[in-house]
């Protein structure tokens, strides 16, 4: 198998992803419609680099991941890591798929089994995949651990010793034990407190160096993103509506709804605030969305395209790498 | 004596947790006072007793592990501490109003949202039913809800989060409270609804006078909404400040790590900030200055390693408890 990504540099490459539910009703259950989770999303992944997906909760950057992993049944699309089309690969395949793309979850309380001993958490994808026990085991556990910050002494203790920091240190151990090649982050630091987020951040940062690491970084804190990622894409109601270079995306933001995300962020700064670009109403249910680009209810520009057809994500102009998704920017 | 223009003022108040493991201090000789008409915050970390401090101010400490066992709450010429439950429950809900961070919990789901917030209106109010449905109905405009007439028969259920904390706060300025007491009122929701609301309890705020004492481990937030700030940690003020001044020139070592180590928008760096170690827990709190195992300036020093610094006030208005603080006053023979 050929380890080097040659899918044009990518690492991980996604192509118009569909991922819906089906919504059943009534006695027989029959299907009546779909939750469009994610709704057509592209997205690449260079090696050794940090794709961000940002939004707010129910805009579907978690389904996305799950996705990519095959963790819930895919809609349609194309889903290509390491020259391998997950969505072809029989369930052997996804074994062996599975030790090299990791997940690190949100909550370092429930994403823990209480019952386990820290080794037995760390060293388990270790025993599933790559069927090493004994010693050779526990200096693999010690040397991770070592890495992700932890003591020795750590090994033979459960959980419920560890404040929250630890645990996503321990969970973190986990997902880096088996030398994965795609590491998915889902809201790392977001149960974490504000004192021990930097820490984790930081942590992330020091591993990915040393061990080539490609995260797909999934948030919903536009400053944690900013501070982890290279790239980031913009989440609103299934769909990318901008997605661009980290420093692009934040000196120059476009879609209204970047612009209105970026507004809503409290600074850390006493100044006046400016509420100009406050975001009315919620976003809609995703069982009906409107009609058009699903983000008119709440666009100040809206006008008549928005309210017709759904803007496709396409380049800027003079940009190739900046993309977005909206009537009101000139391509 | 409390400045004319206060309404809220804590002194000293010290509320512990009696368990099995042992006695946890949750909230040590903190004091502060809330101004007419004015934001206060209160930050820090999970376990700093930020919320037992607001729940000792409504008296909903849960006893009987939880108890008051020291200080003096001052509001409207009283100490709250010494009232009887009777009148106790006749402030809290009506001159004190508190909103909570979790609006799915807070409501009750058997209930329409109309009956929850008529509820309140006729226990304080003492008004007819129909009455209270008109003020129930006003006050769910006050909170910018569309077609209040409809929503007031709906469930809890039926409206999304930052729908159910607008219901908290309509419930919450019903009765036209003093002071309203937002425990993290949008931790749990979405930094665009975030936004929403807090624009609507600056409104509110403007409109009605009423004081705010706001709960929050958002630094960003205590920046844009407050007048003025406490910052705990390990069940201790810290750091007491008007907002500007505070982050501007944060006074100790613990509220300087914090505002160096967040990732802002803007920050282009390699790498944060950061606060070695963890939070200590409640149970073991080290000796002498409790942040000292963390400190860059006083981990090593003899003095934070073994006498507490006592909050006190500066020239400035300010007030830190901190042995290396500027202008903080070492006395030489500590106790």
């Amino acid at each position: 198998m050929n380890t080097d990504a040659n899918t044009n540099g990518f690492l991980l490459k996604v192509d118009d992803l569909k991922t819906y539910f089906p919504v059943r009703k009534g006695l027989l259950r029959r299907t009546v419609g779909y939750l469009k989770a994610v709704d057509g999303i592209s997205l690449a992944v260079k090696p050794a680099t940090s794709f961000g997906l940002v939004g707010e909760s129910g805009c579907g950057k978690t389904t996305a991941a799950r996705s990519i992993l095959r963790l819930i049944p895919v809609t349609s699309g194309k889903i290509i890591f390491d020259n391998i089309d997950i969505l072809a690969a029989n369930s052997a395949r996804m074994r062996d798929i599975r030790a090299s793309i990791t997940l690190v979850f949100q909550d370092p309380f429930g994403s823990l089994n209480p019952r386990m001993t820290v080794a037995n958490i760390v060293g388990e994808p270790l025993k599933i995949h790559k069927k090493i026990t004994g010693s050779e085991l526990t200096e693999q556990v010690r040397l991770i651990l070592s890495k992700v910050g932890l003591s020795a002494d750590a090994i033979n203790r459960y959980p419920h010793e560890f404040s929250g920091g630890q645990r996503q240190r321990i969970g973190i151990a986990r997902a880096l034990i088996l030398k994965p090649k795609l590491v998915i982050c889902d809201e790392p630091v977001s149960a974490l407190d504000v004192s021990i987020q930097s820490q984790i951040l930081n942590l992330l940062k020091d591993l990915q160096q040393e061990f080539s690491l490609t995260y797909l970084f999934i948030a919903h804190d536009l400053a944690v993103v900013q501070f982890s990622c290279d790239i980031v894409a913009v989440m609103y109601m299934g769909r990318i509506v901008e997605q661009a270079p980290v420093s692009e995306l934040y000196n120059n933001p476009l879609h209204p709804y970047t612009v209105a995300l970026m507004a809503a962020i409290p600074k850390i700064t006493v100044s006046p605030q400016a509420s100009t670009h406050r975001l009315k109403g919620e976003i809609p249910s995703i069982l009906s969305p409107p009609p058009g680009c699903p983000f008119n209810p709440r666009c100040r520009f809206a006008g008549e395209n928005c309210f017709s057809q759904n803007p496709l994500l396409v380049p800027v102009a003079g940009n190739d790498e900046h993309l977005i998704a909206c009537w009101h920017i000139k391509k | 004596m409390p400045e004319i223009d206060t309404l809220l003022s804590v002194e000293n108040l010290s509320t512990h947790f009696f368990t099995q493991q042992g006695v946890v201090r949750a909230v040590q000789d903190v004091s502060f006072s809330v101004k007419k008409s004015r934001t206060f915050a209160v930050v820090g970390e999970s376990g700093c007793g930020k919320s037992i401090t607001a729940l000792s101010i409504m008296r909903l400490v849960p006893e009987p592990q939880g108890k008051i066992v020291a200080g003096k709450i001052n509001f409207g010429g009283r100490n709250l501490l010494d009232l009887s439950k009777k009148r106790m429950r006749a402030i809290r809900g009506n001159r004190i109003a508190m909103i909570f961070q979790e609006p799915m919990t807070s409501l009750n789901p058997v209930f329409t949202v109309g009956y929850q917030i008529e509820e309140a209106i006729r226990l304080h109010q003492h008004k007819s039913k129909s009455d209270a449905r008109d003020l129930a109905i006003q006050a769910l405009q006050q909170v910018r809800i569309s077609d209040p007439k409809q929503r007031i028969k709906e469930y809890p259920h039926q409206m999304s989060g930052g729908m159910r904390q607008r219901v908290m706060i309509a419930m919450a300025i019903s009765c036209k409270p003093e002071l309203l007491i937002a425990d993290e009122p949008t931790t749990a929701l979405d930094v665009t609804i975030q936004a929403q609301i807090l624009d609507l309890l600056d409104q509110l705020q403007k409109q009605s006078q009423m004081s705010v004492l706001l709960i929050t481990h958002n630094l960003g937030i205590v920046a844009e909404r407050a007048q003025d700030v406490a910052v705990m940690y390990a069940s201790r003020i810290a750091e007491l400040s008007d907002c500007k001044s505070l982050f501007d020139n944060p006074l100790h070592p613990y509220t300087q790590g914090l505002l160096k180590s967040l990732p802002r928008l803007g920050f282009t760096g390699k790498r944060l900030y950061t606060i070695p170690g963890i939070v200590p827990e409640p149970l073991r709190f080290p000796a002498g200055c409790k942040f000292h195992p963390r400190c860059p300036v006083g981990c090593n020093d003899k003095r934070c390693q073994t006498v507490e610094p006592q909050l006190r006030s500066l020239d400035n208005g300010r007030a830190v408890a901190c042995w290396f603080a500027p202008g903080y006053e070492r006395p030489d023979n500590p106790k």
